[in-house]
């Protein structure tokens, strides 16, 4: 499955390329892309997987930059 | 600006104005130096913050974390006004750097504004005013004037004129009436409209430039992609030799501590990654935005860069470089006027559904046309018929010829008509495809941006082809292709091209799918409306306008120039920095120059590109 998500106040260009890495290292993950400008993740992950994973992908962007937040919509 | 970024600036005005009062007065000198913690802490409370959550969290080398221990070790090296000089200007560049990302932001969302929020539908309860996403394909709804069309639909009443500026760019308004399709996106400015819907939302041409533009940062240029594997490396490196630094020349009796201390701070303050990971994308972004908004989609960075290196340039021919549309472009009448042969020509032809034959009437300015009486068509060779007592061809040579009346052989290119009349040859007509107008100056464009060389690539005859190739000034022409022909020709061409350009392949996009695919990078043309072609092509020129093309590749060029010009800037600046504190040179301004400053250049630099002008 894949879908994007908005990630609100995104402010650091630098920690979206962390969380991109940082998310692409978790289990289930196909493919993930955080875009900085556009403040936008896309995850494509397996399906089974894919709620918690988002789940754990909101964990990762508040653990990296506190201020952001990822919106399920 | 934001109220999260008010507030920083007023942190920092405040801040600002307590440093400067203790930098003149004498509360500032001596054993008063714990007061300069006032502002630094008003101005850097929450970077401190932030670097101990984080450090807890395990992200060493995060820009709060730098910055805390460069103006905590610069306190303590007895240097109190540069270390809230460093904090107060640090935050100063954040704050920049948000508004300004902001603002690109809010300009490429410009563009989201095509967004409907609403469809007026018709139904039995009466005109009901529901979200476009819930319109079902057939239902008929009404565009007022002022309104943006929501969905894509066929005109069923009214006609009035279309502003296309936020799909193609193009400012002249385009007229629909009755009849017409009429796309999703466009302002209706004059009169009401009445739509039969022909697609859902989710297929309509707006929500395929949206999902396009938003998802074109994903596919990243190298550029990119170099900067962010750079940046990953670079502050654990600068971190580390700072440590070194600091450490290693005091222990071989270099110098005493508080020296090689103070040159490893600085480091510290330039090993901030940020200008380096915001100038390139933000270049990027500016590119394929100030792209759309002329009309051209670009679907990721990558699709950029190539663009700017184009060696190539391979052509469709009908639809592409001709209108699609044919029409009879030359008269050759024998022995009669032109009108008697036109109207003959057409009499014959008036039964048939055959496209030639419908140019030919076309034609034809005269009516009434003489009687039929009777017709029949002769597949692939033309019709014969009766009219007015006359027994008419027209058609190939061999019928003609079958039918024992010679003829000369025509040499224009396209389908050329034989016509007869009771035996006696009347003369030929040429039905072809047109060049459309602006092609040759879109080509002669493309010469003076640099392509090397022009290819056409057509399924049409030889001298169809040629004639086309002629008119329009292209190097190369290649015909009878058949789609399959097109791909090897394309493999061909790819082989022949200097190693480090592009080979573009320029489309309708209607059946070029493979080639497009094919080629380095894929333009289809016209796409308003044309699934296949925004699905298949890397760039899409919205109107059929071929001069945007030239345009494209001007503005691709610009991109890379300005992201090389970010890269240079930045890893220059930051690169003599480091050399000058090395050696003692540079204090602890230059170093938040160097991180703050080069941020700061750089994205007004990469803010250019949003700005596209009009050339």
């Amino acid at each position: 499955m894949k879908k994007s998500f908005v990630l609100m106040d995104l402010e650091c260009a630098h920690c979206a390329a962390k969380m991109e890495q940082a998310i692409a290292r978790l289990e289930g993950v196909n493919q993930v892309s955080v875009n900085f400008l556009a403040q936008r993740l896309t995850l494509d992950a397996q399906d089974d997987k894919f709620a918690a994973l988002v789940e754990e992908a909101g964990k990762i962007c508040k653990k990296i930059e506190p201020d952001c937040r990822l919106v399920v919509k | 600006m934001s109220r999260k970024q008010k507030k920083m600036l007023w942190r920092i005005l405040a801040a600002g104005a307590l440093f400067l009062l203790l930098g003149v007065t004498p509360l500032g000198e001596g054993a008063w130096w714990p007061l300069y913690l006032i502002p630094y802490g008003l101005v850097g409370w929450d970077v401190l913050l932030r670097a101990g959550k984080n450090m807890g969290h395990g992200q060493l080398f995060d820009e709060h974390f730098l910055m805390s221990v460069a103006t905590i070790g610069a306190f303590a090296c007895g240097q109190a006004p540069e270390a809230v000089a460093v904090m107060l200007f640090y935050q100063v560049g954040e704050l920049f750097q948000s508004v300004a990302v902001g603002r690109s932001r809010r300009s490429i969302a410009g563009l989201m504004e095509l967004r409907p929020d609403w469809a007026y539908v018709e139904r039995a309860e009466g005109l009901c005013q529901v979200d476009p996403e819930e319109v079902a394909v057939g239902e008929v709804i009404q565009v007022r004037p002022g309104e943006r069309i929501p969905l894509d639909g066929e005109v069923v009443e009214g006609s009035s004129s279309l502003d296309t500026a936020a799909l193609t760019g193009e400012s002249v308004p385009r007229a629909v009436g009755p009849g017409e399709q009429a796309a999703s996106g466009c302002v209706n400015l004059t009169g009401l409209l009445r739509l039969r819907v022909s697609r859902p939302y989710a297929d309509s041409t707006v929500a395929k430039i949206l999902d396009l533009v938003e998802n074109a940062g994903e596919k990243k240029a190298r550029a990119e992609q170099f900067i962010t594997r750079f940046a990953r490396y670079y502050t654990p490196v600068v971190v580390w030799a700072a440590v070194a630094l600091a450490v290693l020349p005091p222990l071989l009796g270099m110098g005493p501590w508080m020296m090689w201390v103070q040159r490893a701070l600085n480091f510290l303050v330039v090993s901030c990654p940020c200008a380096l990971v915001i100038s390139i994308p933000l270049t990027f972004f500016g590119g394929i935005g100030g792209a759309s908004r002329r009309g051209i989609l670009v679907k990721g960075g990558n699709y950029l860069e190539g663009l700017a290196k184009p060696s190539v340039v391979a052509f469709d021919k009908t639809g592409t470089l001709t209108r699609g549309v044919f029409s009879v472009t030359q008269v050759c009448p024998a022995g009669v006027t032109e009108e008697e042969l036109l109207l003959w020509a057409a009499a014959a032809e008036q039964s048939s559904n055959h496209p030639v034959a419908r140019c030919v009437m076309q034609a034809c300015p005269q009516r009434p046309l003489p009687q039929l009486e009777w017709a029949e068509e002769l597949a692939g060779r033309g019709v014969r018929s009766g009219a007015e007592g006359h027994i008419l061809l027209a058609g190939s040579r061999r019928l003609l010829e079958e039918a024992g009346i010679p003829c000369p052989e025509g040499d224009a290119p396209g389908t050329v008509v034989y016509v007869a009349r009771d035996g006696q040859y009347l003369g030929r007509l040429t039905v072809a495809d047109q060049p459309k107008e602006g092609a040759a100056q879109a080509l002669k464009d493309l010469k003076a941006a640099g392509v090397s060389a022009t290819v056409l690539l057509t399924g049409d005859n030889q001298a169809a082809g040629l004639a086309v190739g002629q008119a329009l000034g292209i190097d190369r022409v290649y015909a009878q292709l058949l789609p399959g022909d097109k791909v090897a020709q394309v493999e061909r061409l790819l082989q022949e091209k200097a190693p480090g350009t592009n080979l573009v392949y320029v489309g309708d996009g209607i059946n070029d799918a493979p080639v497009l695919t094919r080629a380095d990078i894929g333009v289809a043309m016209g796409a308003m409306g044309s699934d296949a072609a925004i699905e298949a092509a890397d760039v899409v020129l919205m109107d059929d306008d071929l001069s945007k093309l030239a345009e494209a590749i001007r503005i691709a060029r610009r991109t890379v120039t300005i992201a090389r010009e970010n890269l240079v800037l930045a890893l220059g600046i930051k690169g003599l920095v480091l050399a000058l504190s090395a050696v003692g040179y540079a204090n602890l301004w230059m170093a938040v120059f160097a991180d703050v400053g080069v941020t700061v250049l750089a994205i007004l630099n990469a803010a250019r590109m949003l700005y596209t002008p009009k050339s």
